[in-house]
């Protein structure tokens, strides 16, 4: 058997070292995994238990039915559509132009980026309300232009680091010399690469519409989060089991868009065998 | 007798080319990134089906002219003319040039059979042809078992290859080729090296190589344009650049070389080693005080008990020892056969004497 002296001067067999590293491993996930789940299981415990202690998916089950839910909910999604489109119209080509012919404005773009959180939404939505034309606040989706300045830090992030991974300009120059212009490379090589940094960008964004209260407060029509933070008043069982499925809702969709993508690829190998 | 390429390739298995590649000519290209000259003045004709090696120590310009062949970078002064048409102007994506470059970049989400297929597609190729030609590129580069496979699966040298297959497919008019070699482990960079000169020869076609490795542009290319400072130094056949190099960078930049005293005897003749030789080309130099470049072949060394040289270190490099000399300040090297070496022993005192017919001289450092 190996030993070694570990350095307090204490002879250290070379089983028992990894025996510490085996602790000390599963510790860290342990905290990480507690820390992350914990709050996940305490909603979920209170969403399902009533109030004599018995678990039943009752809670889940009379969303639907509960007056002003759907309207709410329909109108989040339909936000978080137009928001998605927006933000990713707005930062995937300046992102890619940044990268590809000015790599000298990325350190403003990021700064600027960063910009939304600095500002309270308060101070945005008071800001956007104040100074936006009538028919841009008429326009039922208003909130979406907010939510895409809100997101932008995310969403620059993601997809900066996305494409910090590649090889950008070699890729495009590569794409260039077997015929293929700028446009082409990006709807074929670069957003493919791309996915999944997209794909937790959109989970993002998705999930800021589906919680942003501040903002939303202040609009005629209630978004989801409005509709739980009123209807908690009456039952907290319902309102936070709608919230757990919201969550679950956008964990589904990232499933979704990821094993999509896994079976494209996994068709495209398959094709090339063939 | 079926000869067979470093892959299994047979060469009775490839189709005859169809086309042979174009000639090329890049004219007195000028190019300045801010405060630096990329290029000043270069010019060079490649002949069709030739093989052009740019070789230089970093920053010379080589990658720049080649860039400027490819289309990704605008000349400020000069152009650019492939089968006796001006390019200067016409974007990368319409040249029609297969590139490969030195960081592989074969495109990520697609396998090898797509990658190389990537630019068939574009030419709306149809399906079956498209695979059938991309199938015959991946099986002259030994990879036809691996072309369902994606980029991370395969090796720095299979994705090379790939990248080649890829460039070849859309049958170029040129090749050009970006230190492709660079990344890869000397064995991988040996095969390769072949495997890119076997199928350039076969395919005929023009190809401009960049690189900063002399031996790969020596053992690979027609002729080899040595660059510094933006110029072509000299551009010469690999044997010629070797043994009569024109500048003394040239000299020293390719193969070894020695610095030796001599003195201006006339316009034509230096003294070297108590011997009057030949100056090569036009002495330039007015000094009197003047340096001979020698190649470690172009002197021979003899035992002196009162020779005016010591022997400092000997190398066995195989069928010869290089012996390093000391005279005076100078330490010069010089190659003898290996059984010779066994009567030289270290620090022995000796004779040096030059037996090239001419020299190269500069001024003296």
């Amino acid at each position: 058997m190996v030993t070694v002296l570990d350095t307090g001067g204490v002879a250290v067999s070379a089983s028992q070292r990894r025996w510490r590293a085996r602790i000390s491993r599963g510790l860290i996930l342990w905290i990480f995994g507690f820390y992350v789940l914990a709050p996940l299981y305490a909603g979920a415990r209170f969403a399902l238990q009533n109030d004599n202690g018995n678990f039943s998916f009752h809670s889940v089950a009379v969303i639907p039915a509960q007056a002003g839910f759907s309207d709410a909910f329909w109108y989040s999604t339909r936000l978080a559509l137009v928001t998605v489109i927006g933000v990713l119209v707005l930062v995937v080509p300046t992102i890619i132009y940044a990268h590809l012919r000015a790599p000298g404005v990325r350190p403003a773009l990021e700064v600027i980026s960063l910009l939304p959180i600095v500002f309270p939404p308060i101070v945005l939505i008071l800001g956007f309300m104040h100074t936006a034309p009538t028919w841009l606040l008429i326009w039922p989706y208003h909130l979406a232009i907010l939510y895409v300045v809100i997101s932008l830090p995310f969403v620059y992030r993601s997809l900066d680091a996305g494409l910090l991974a590649l090889d950008l300009s070699t890729l495009v120059e590569a794409g260039r010399s077997l015929g293929a212009r700028v446009t082409t490379i990006v709807w074929r090589v670069i957003l493919p690469n791309l996915t999944s940094a997209l794909v937790s960008s959109v989970a993002l964004v998705v999930a800021l519409v589906y919680s942003e209260y501040t903002m939303a407060s202040f609009q005629v029509t209630p978004t989801l989060p409005v509709w739980i933070a009123q209807f908690s008043m009456s039952d907290g069982h319902i309102t936070t089991a709608a919230a757990m499925l919201s969550l679950v809702g956008a964990w589904v969709l990232l499933a979704v868009v990821l094993v999509a993508d896994l079976g494209r690829l996994q068709w495209r190998q398959r094709r090339a065998r063939a | 007798m079926t000869m067979t390429n470093t892959t299994g390739t047979s060469r009775d298995d490839l189709a005859p080319s169809e086309r042979s590649g174009a000639p090329v000519a890049l004219r007195h290209l000028r190019r300045r990134f801010a405060t630096t000259t990329a290029l000043d003045g270069f010019s060079l004709d490649l002949q069709p089906g030739e093989f052009v090696a740019l070789l230089g120590p970093s920053g010379c310009g080589k990658t720049t002219a080649l860039r400027v062949l490819a289309g990704f970078e605008t000349p400020d002064e000069g152009s650019v003319w492939v089968d006796g048409a001006d390019v200067t102007g016409v974007p990368a994506q319409r040249r029609d040039m297969g590139m490969v470059f030195q960081s592989y970049s074969l495109f990520p989400n697609l396998s090898a059979h797509d990658n190389v297929a990537f630019g068939l597609r574009l030419r709306k190729v149809s399906g079956s042809e498209r695979r059938r030609r991309a199938n015959e590129l991946l099986e002259l580069v030994g990879l036809a078992e691996h072309r369902s496979k994606f980029p991370h699966q395969l090796s720095g040298g299979q994705q090379q290859r790939v990248a080649l297959a890829r460039a070849l497919a859309i049958e170029p008019r040129v090749l050009l080729l970006d230190e492709p070699l660079s990344a890869l482990d000397a064995k991988v960079r040996a095969e390769l090296r072949d495997q890119i000169r076997f199928l350039q020869r076969r395919l005929s076609i023009t190809t401009l190589f960049v690189t900063h490795d002399q031996e790969e542009a020596l053992s690979m290319a027609d002729r080899v344009g040595v660059m510094y400072q933006g110029r072509a130094e000299q551009i010469a056949a690999p044997a010629e650049l070797y043994a009569r190099p024109e500048t003394p960078f040239v000299a020293e930049f390719v193969g070894i070389t020695s610095r030796v005293p001599a003195t201006r005897r006339d316009d034509t003749h230096v003294e070297l080693l108590g011997r009057v030789v030949p100056v090569r080309g036009h002495l330039g130099v007015s000094s009197p005080e003047l340096e001979a470049l020698l190649r470690p072949e172009d002197l021979t060394v003899r035992l002196a008990v009162d020779g005016p040289a010591v022997i400092v270190n000997r190398s066995f490099l195989g069928s010869t020892t290089r012996l390093e000399v000391a005279l005076g300040s100078s330490i010069v090297k010089v190659d003898v056969a290996h059984r010779t070496s066994e009567d030289l022993p270290h620090l022995a005192r000796v004779d040096l004497e030059v037996v090239a017919p001419d020299v190269l001289v500069s001024a003296r450092r």
